[in-house]
């Protein structure tokens, strides 16, 4: 089971209740069995086995826990993964690390059964009401919300809606990205909120005021609505070039392994999170450190001799987040897409993507819907060529360390294919 | 068709770009062609700032200046562009849309004056006389097709479509991704702007897509549309120069995509 600090699983279960101790057990029998037959970890297929048999697993294992949720549409996984790290330092943790973010990967997680003091859990922006409301959280991170996969989920205004109506009586601590209209909406109704000044690249989802529908005047980092006077609240923690700014107006410098602006905004909300559980920023930002790749994002592998690094970009948010972290031209750059279920099946998106800054850059684009992404650089007046698989990119991209950009599933393949 | 008041001679009688359609001269004002994208703030949910970078694209290819204006919903819509492209949105963002477009009337008057109009999905619903707005009320539209959309009662039409365009339009086959819960019933005066092969359209059951008349389209397809279907931008081009033939302009991405995708939409899933 993934994250578990402990194998100290037997003191821990004997303190269940027995509908609780046999769910969990069956679901471990469950995911042995699904490892064996070689279908992944089986952690999924585990936690929908234990819920079903106790649907009130995810409450009864998050009991003993300080719970901190993490949401958003990107930069969950990591952030999910700098809490634990930083939470570490007040005590084991147990955390869903590897993404499985829906009830029943949750449930696995925290079934993996240990003596953590803190569970710090990743949750699919859809089920955050739900799974606020069963693991009674001590504090949750909302991060950014744009969209994402319009041909399968909701849109963007009604997640940030069903968050503000499914939170608003929570007991949590929310600590919420002031920067970004929708979630600060979101989390406006909340009782107790923490402000975080985290930023936000792509505007494109909050031009119009999520509460009455005005036009969003957006001055420089400013933003509020004309109409009905909705605005930028003060915030309490700030990102401010590399460095976190605390309540008390202290700056403490961000020295991540992890590349790129997002991920310095990752680690400012993660340090206000930590906060919350006493742990100081300068303790927090030092834990942080140690991270360096997360479930292979970011990742820099040797391949076929050449050093490649992977990143994710699933949607127009995220790759505007990453076209600012790559290396400058002429670092090759290899874009690889898909658009299978788990990716969203309309590849519209890639038209909100300023492909345009990858002007200057050797370009190779492959995947199951390259020939969308060469339209696409073909609009954008970008030289391109496709290519039938990260081998034949590899091979013929110049000299340089190469820049692998790729959606949800074309991420995966490329990290199967630089294994083997 | 009306006969605007701007008129620059240049192109129209460009041997290039063949012969005038209707003899009479384009109705292109300056020496660039003015592409305006109506409400980006609103109605760009679907990749449909594509649309506008296809016509874009395809118009300098052929040498032309290009002056594109995007028009926030705050802003007047000005009523002197030659092409007006709508995008597809949200529920909410689309009954805003059409409050602010009927209190402007630019696009109305842009109309008037024969403008080419390209509307995609919930910009397509706002065109017509009355679509249901997210509230569950009727909203009116801008009356310049007449169409009027209803909720449809089952599972949202989503998926990759395959049509036929109307023979008198003189375009390959249509290809394109919908996502829609409305249905849109024409009326007497547009004509369907194609017959689905696959998909679902206009969701009335009887294989129409989209809708017609004069110089203003309406359709159900994302994709974006033009990017799948660079004829339909080329279209849109022809008729705002008022000519009936442009200068080639290569296609080899356009093609490969396109018959990937036909493929693909022809296989069950």
């Amino acid at each position: 089971m993934p994250g578990t600090d402990s194998e100290a699983t037997g003191a821990r279960d004997a303190s269940l209740p027995a509908r609780a101790k046999i769910a969990v057990t069956a679901g471990r029998m469950a995911a042995a069995l699904s490892q064996k037959a070689g279908r992944g970890s089986g952690s999924v297929i585990g936690g929908k086995v234990a819920l079903k048999l106790d649907p009130d697993l995810l409450a009864t294992l998050s009991d003993h826990l300080d719970v901190v949720l993490v949401s958003a549409t990107n930069g969950k996984t990591t952030t999910t993964r700098l809490i634990a790290e930083a939470l570490r330092a007040a005590g084991p943790v147990v955390s869903n690390a590897l993404g499985a973010n829906m009830p029943a990967g949750i449930t696995a997680a925290l079934a993996g059964g240990s003596d953590a003091k803190f569970g710090v859990i990743e949750v699919d922006e859809k089920y955050l009401p739900m799974v606020a409301r069963d693991t009674r959280p001590k504090a949750i991170a909302l991060l950014n919300l744009s969209r994402d996969q319009l041909d399968r989920a909701a849109e963007t205004r009604m997640m940030a809606e069903k968050w503000r109506e499914g939170l608003k009586d929570t007991d949590a601590v929310i600590i919420a990205n002031a920067d970004d209209p929708l979630v600060t909406w979101a989390a406006s109704s909340c009782k107790k909120v923490v402000w975080v000044a985290a930023g936000q690249a792509w505007k494109e989802d909050a031009w119009s005021c999520p509460s009455c529908g005005g036009v969003m005047q957006r001055p420089g980092d400013d933003w509020f609505c004309q109409e009905c006077g909705f605005r930028r609240p003060n915030p309490h923690w700030a990102l401010q070039g590399t460095h976190v700014i605390d309540p008390h107006r202290g700056a403490w410098p961000i020295q991540l392994q992890l590349p790129g602006r997002a991920n310095l905004a990752n680690a400012t909300s993660s340090a206000a999170v930590a906060a919350v559980f006493g742990v100081a920023p300068q303790v927090a930002l030092q834990r942080m450190q140690s991270v360096a790749a997360v479930a292979g994002r970011y990742d820099v592998v040797s391949y076929l001799g050449r050093d490649v690094r992977l990143l994710l970009a699933k949607n127009p948010a995220g790759w505007l987040e990453t076209f600012s972290l790559i290396d400058g031209p002429p670092a090759p750059v290899i874009l690889s897409v898909n658009a299978m279920d788990a990716d969203g099946t309309d590849t519209s998106w890639l038209w909100d993507v300023d492909y345009e800054r990858l002007s200057g850059h050797p370009i190779f684009v492959m995947g199951q819907r390259k020939l969308d992404l060469a339209v696409r650089l073909e609009v954008a007046g970008l030289q391109f060529q496709v290519v039938e698989s990260l081998e034949e990119a590899v091979r013929i991209a110049p000299a340089g360390r190469i820049e692998a950009i790729a959606n949800y599933t074309a991420f995966q393949q490329l990290r199967k294919a630089v294994v083997s | 068709m009306s006969v605007p008041s701007h008129q620059n001679p240049g192109f129209g009688s460009d041997p290039r770009f063949g012969s005038q359609q209707h003899g009479r001269p384009s109705r292109m004002s300056e020496s660039s062609l003015r592409v305006v994208w109506v409400y980006p703030d609103l109605l760009s949910t679907y990749g449909d700032r594509g649309n506008a970078l296809v016509v874009e694209r395809r118009a300098r290819q052929r040498g032309l200046g290009v002056t594109r204006i995007d028009v926030r919903s705050d802003q007047s819509v000005p009523t002197s562009g030659d092409i007006y492209l709508i995008g597809g949105g949200e529920d909410r963002p689309q009954r805003l849309a059409a409050e602010r477009l009927r209190n402007d009337g630019g696009l109305q008057r842009a109309a008037e004056n024969g403008a080419i109009i390209f509307s995609v999905c919930a910009g397509y619903q706002i065109l017509g006389r009355e679509f249901i707005n997210d509230l569950g009320e009727r909203e009116p539209g801008l009356g310049l097709l007449d169409v009027w959309t209803t909720r449809g009662e089952g599972a949202r039409c989503v998926g990759d479509v395959l049509a036929g365009v109307d023979p008198i339009l003189g375009l390959p086959q249509l290809t394109g991704f919908e996502n829609h819960q409305g249905i849109t019933h024409l009326g007497q005066g547009v004509k369907p702007f194609a017959s689905v092969q696959v998909g679902r359209g206009n969701g009335t059951g009887d294989g129409t897509e989209g809708a017609w008349r004069d110089t203003v389209f309406g359709t159900y397809l994302h994709g974006p549309v033009l990017a799948r279907n660079p004829a339909v931008a080329d279209m849109l081009i022809k008729l705002a120069l008022d000519v009936n033939a442009l200068p080639p302009a290569d296609t080899t991405w356009y093609d490969a995509l396109r018959a990937e995708r036909i493929a693909a939409a022809g296989r069950p899933s």
